[in-house]
């Protein structure tokens, strides 16, 4: 197979506007007749369900939850990329652009990330005129503040809540649809299998979550939003719910798969505390705005933080880093705060976290300043750990918290198959080894609002004599038999572990031999372990209860199946890629200094992978990355 | 620490329901209301039992899903908090805990602890949005936004429509899930246009999903893990008035 990322020739700056302009449209009156399946009602799917709906199609929106409203974007809190210069510090579409390639580690595509920032200036007149509550200066105009990896101010946030006022801004557009008719939500449904025909996305198979029935859907092209994978290391800072089955079923009929190990370890999260835990939170990056990482000078000292004076205590993130400090981007500042652990030099119980302190921010702007930026943050860590951060520092240590990997898609935002396309953080994204805070709101509201509902015009225009498309084609037929036996299987094996049981052991194995840092021998023994573990699910998983009836054991035992298959694939490329860039970390390839060496001259290209049989490695293909603007060069925060 | 939990197990929606009792073992005190769910379950699949129904998701107080009376009270003895961030640490050692699912008509039980609660999302559908199609939007700044509005729309916009209000209440009214949306937009001026349209549709879908009447009983706004007060409900009914009066149709 050959990769074709499809991108317009001409100008970078002038590629999208001029594919806009001459992209194939469809009549209104043609899209009365156009089916599109939308699974996902994230910010990404909600956004492009409500704007497909809005220019005529008629839409059919799927999610695992009770509503659309509770997608996992609702938890996102710090804040949403956008290249309007309110501030004049100087920013620009080419700045985002550039900064993004940059804090990518240069492992994405020049075209679509200049489009990304392009957009990301309508994104907040979109969301400001449908009532988002962003932050406000006293002049009534918008406020913003600043995030990793950046040295200007360009995030736009509303409280420590900016995902949940997003989504709910897209699902009111999406919702105001639904009422109107053009779009149709079947929520407490998931998507377990794609249905492909003759090359062509045609429809999908769901199950009901509440009644169990398992129900054929068809559309003229059906579209991907189901967000990120992070979960395969069992505790991360996703929801509970999040998975892969959906892109796990597209890359089993033939879909690729990009980058499947680009995973985000987050520096600030709530450390792991028992062996009962079911996730970890995330502290918003904001927080690093004003909040220093520090951990004591010296090796296991177990004084409280407040009797450790200034002179023993090492700003190691000031130290290394000056020119970016405390906001150096996450991968740099998760693996800053690794290194001190590993050194002895960690502090709360398990030695696994560092402090982030907020004394010298409430001294210089008061109590109440603080309070007003991160007050809710506070709130939260307090219920958590029972520990006020207004007195003491917060623990935090980095945990597992977006996937950059995922469905390979073209400038497009096509997939591989079809009529099968994948947006939001469900594909392989624009944000290379490493995405930068606050700019995963940005790509998933831009994929949906503004450029897949162009995009897909192109492919749908060739469909419009088609007609309705039938859901008794024999492929049906056959994706349907696929799950249902597949679902009798899981609960025939009545073994004796619980499906949680596997998912602990598989996260465990991969945080610790394919997580923070990796080497060719971690790598070896995952893959081992992780077959080994999959052997064993499939011998000795107990998944109670029937298929016909509201079952959560069977719709978890059906994610971490696929889960456990997706884990050698992530092993399998993190193995293959012979350097260290971005969240990609081998030991074997590091600066004397310690800092990630990147292999330009062997990797500079997108690993996709396609489906090659349960027992066959999968096959690499290679989708090389041509630089025209941005000169790569070694990453430097200093 | 050791706990009894007395639980609502509850079949299907035609079930009758009743309450079974479990008892629990060397549970950790900082471990969640949920995870105390989670080790519960292991054990009843361990021992071949059917284990409890819950909704949640982002356990973190955010997405609305979980949704659990827990003696008596949605969400659990403290205040603004959300069940599953709600850690063992503060129940005593010893203790029995009752734990049902919301209670209203207009949420019929599906499972366990698991309620039907989509009248809400048909309540939004019904009004509860500005209307602009992607790609219609002024330029951002052009709207000016009186810091004060902002941050009240927004102490209104942070509703996560997990529904404890309904269940807090006696009648099940949903006035402060509806007010909480009418006064975000109506707060604000984007939302000016179509406030009295909104106002009235919204009510209206509200009324016909067979929520109760609101008695003022302030129920609500103790039960509300984001702390919405009730003063949007005086808000609501202001606009409420206002739309039956001024609006022409
Ligand atoms: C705690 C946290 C904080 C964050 N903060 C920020 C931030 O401040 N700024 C930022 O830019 N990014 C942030 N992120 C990242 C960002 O929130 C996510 O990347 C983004 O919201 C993903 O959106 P999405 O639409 O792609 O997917 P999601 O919001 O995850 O939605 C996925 C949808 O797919 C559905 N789905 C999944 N599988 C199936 C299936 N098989 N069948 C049917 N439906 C299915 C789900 O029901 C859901 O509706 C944060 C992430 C986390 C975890
Ligand atoms: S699980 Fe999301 S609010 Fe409790």
């Amino acid at each position: 197979m050959k990769l074709d990322a499809k991108i317009p020739a001409g100008d970078l700056e002038t590629k999208w506007t001029r594919y806009r302009s001459t992209v194939p449209l469809v009549s209104p009156a043609n899209k009365r007749k156009l089916d599109v399946i939308v699974v996902g009602s994230g910010l990404a799917g909600a956004s492009a369900a409500a704007s497909l709906a809005e220019l005529g199609y008629r839409v059919k929106v799927f999610c695992f939850q009770d509503s659309p409203r509770r997608a996992h974007s609702i938890a996102a809190q710090g804040g949403i990329n956008a290249a309007k210069n309110y501030r004049n510090d100087g920013d620009s579409v080419y700045r985002l652009f550039y900064d993004t390639i940059k804090g990518g580690d240069y492992r994405s595509r020049e075209a679509n990330v200049y489009r990304l920032a392009e957009v990301s200036t309508n994104i907040i007149d979109q969301c400001v005129a449908q009532g988002v509550p962003f932050a406000r200066e006293y002049g009534g105009l918008l406020a913003n503040r600043s995030f990793g990896g950046t040295q200007v101010e360009r995030t736009f946030y509303a409280r420590g809540q900016t995902g949940q006022q997003l989504l709910l801004g897209a699902y009111q557009a999406l919702q105001r649809q639904v009422g109107l008719g053009q779009a149709h939500v079947l929520a407490r449904h998931e998507m377990l299998e794609l249905v492909v025909r003759d090359g062509r996305a045609v429809g999908i198979i769901a199950r009901d979550l509440v009644t169990g029935r398992l129900e054929r859907h068809s559309a003229h092209a059906v579209v991907l939003a189901t967000g990120g994978y992070g979960n395969v290391f069992y505790l991360s800072t996703n929801a509970m719910g999040c998975n892969v089955t959906a892109i796990w079923k597209a890359y089993k009929k033939g879909a690729a798969f990009g980058n499947p190990c680009f995973t985000q370890i987050h520096p600030t999260c709530l450390p792991q505390h028992g062996s009962y835990q079911s996730k970890l939170t995330l502290m918003s990056e904001s927080l690093r705005n004003d909040g220093r990482v520090w951990v004591p000078k010296a090796k296991g000292d177990k004084r409280k933080p407040a009797d450790i004076p200034e002179s023993e205590r090492d700003y190691f993130l000031e130290r290394k880093y000056p020119a970016f400090g405390n906001l150096v981007p996450r991968d740099i500042a998760s693996r800053a705060a690794k290194e001190v652990c590993d050194e002895g030099r960690g502090v709360g119980q398990t030695g696994l976290a560092v402090y982030l302190d907020f004394s010298d921010a409430i001294r210089r702007l008061g109590r109440s300043v603080i309070e007003a930026r991160y007050g809710n943050l506070f709130e939260m860590y307090e219920k958590i750990t029972g520990d006020n951060p207004y007195e003491t520092p917060m623990m935090i240590y980095p945990a597992v918290h977006y996937t950059m990997g995922g469905l390979w898609v073209d400038y497009q935002l096509s997939t591989t198959i079809q009529g099968l396309y994948a947006i939001g953080e469900c594909n392989f994204s624009d944000h290379g080894a490493n995405r930068l805070g606050a700019s995963a709101l940005m790509q998933g509201l831009a994929d949906g609002y503004f450029i897949l509902p162009y995009t897909i015009g192109e492919y749908l225009s060739g469909l419009i004599r088609s007609g309705v498309v039938p859901t008794t084609y024999g492929e049906f037929d056959e994706a349907e038999r696929e799950v249902a036996a597949r679902i009798e299987r899981l609960l025939s094996i009545k073994g004796g572990h619980s499906v949680d049981h596997f998912h602990r052991e598989l996260g465990k194995v991969m945080w610790d031999h394919c997580g923070m840092a990796r080497s060719r021998e971690s790598l070896e023994h995952a893959g081992r372990q992780v077959a080994a573990l999959r052997e064993a699910f499939w011998h000795d998983v107990r998944v109670p209860g029937t298929a016909h009836e509201l079952n959560p054991e069977l719709e978890k035992a059906g994610r971490v199946a696929d889960f456990l298959e997706l884990a050698s694939l992530i092993v399998q490329d993190a193995l293959h890629r012979e350097e260290s860039c971005g969240g990609h970390f081998r030991t074997e390839y590091q600066t004397e200094d310690g800092e990630a060496l990147r292999r330009d001259d062997a990797f500079m290209y997108v690993a996709a992978y396609t489906y090659a049989g349960p027992d066959a490695p999968a096959v690499l293909h290679k989708e090389p990355l041509q630089y025209e603007v941005v000169k790569p060069a070694q990453r430097s925060y200093k | 620490m050791r706990l009894t939990l007395k639980v609502w197990r509850q079949k299907n929606s035609q079930d009758k329901g009743r309450f079974e009792v479990y008892h629990l073992n060397d549970l950790d005190e900082h471990a969640s209301f949920l995870e105390m769910f989670d080790v519960l379950n292991e054990q009843l699949i361990r021992e071949g039992k059917d284990p409890v129904a819950f909704d949640h998701d982002c356990r973190e107080g955010i997405c609305g899903m979980c949704s659990m009376v827990i003696n008596g009270r949605p969400h659990g003895p403290l205040t603004h908090n959300t069940t599953c961030q709600l850690h063992l640490r503060h129940f005593r050692d010893g203790e029995t805990i009752t734990v049902e699912p919301w209670r209203a008509s207009a949420f019929p039980v599906i499972k366990d602890l698991v309620v039907d609660r989509s009248a809400f999302d048909r309540i939004i559908a019904a009004g509860g949005f500005i209307s602009v199609n992607t790609g219609q939007a002024v330029e951002a700044n052009s709207i000016l936004v009186p810091k004060e509005n902002a941050d009240q729309a927004m102490n209104a916009a942070v509703c996560i429509g997990c529904g404890a209000c309904v269940a807090a209440c006696k009648n099940a009214s949903a006035m402060l899930f509806v007010a909480a949306k009418v006064s975000h937009l109506s707060l604000l001026p984007q939302g000016e246009p179509e406030r009295y349209r909104r106002v009235k549709n919204m009510v209206a879908q509200m009324d016909k999903e067979g929520f109760g009447a609101c008695t003022n009983t302030n129920a609500c706004e103790a039960a509300c893990p984001k702390g919405i007060s009730v003063t949007h409900i005086a808000r609501l009914n202001r606009e409420y008035l206002k739309a039956t009066f001024l609006q022409e149709e």
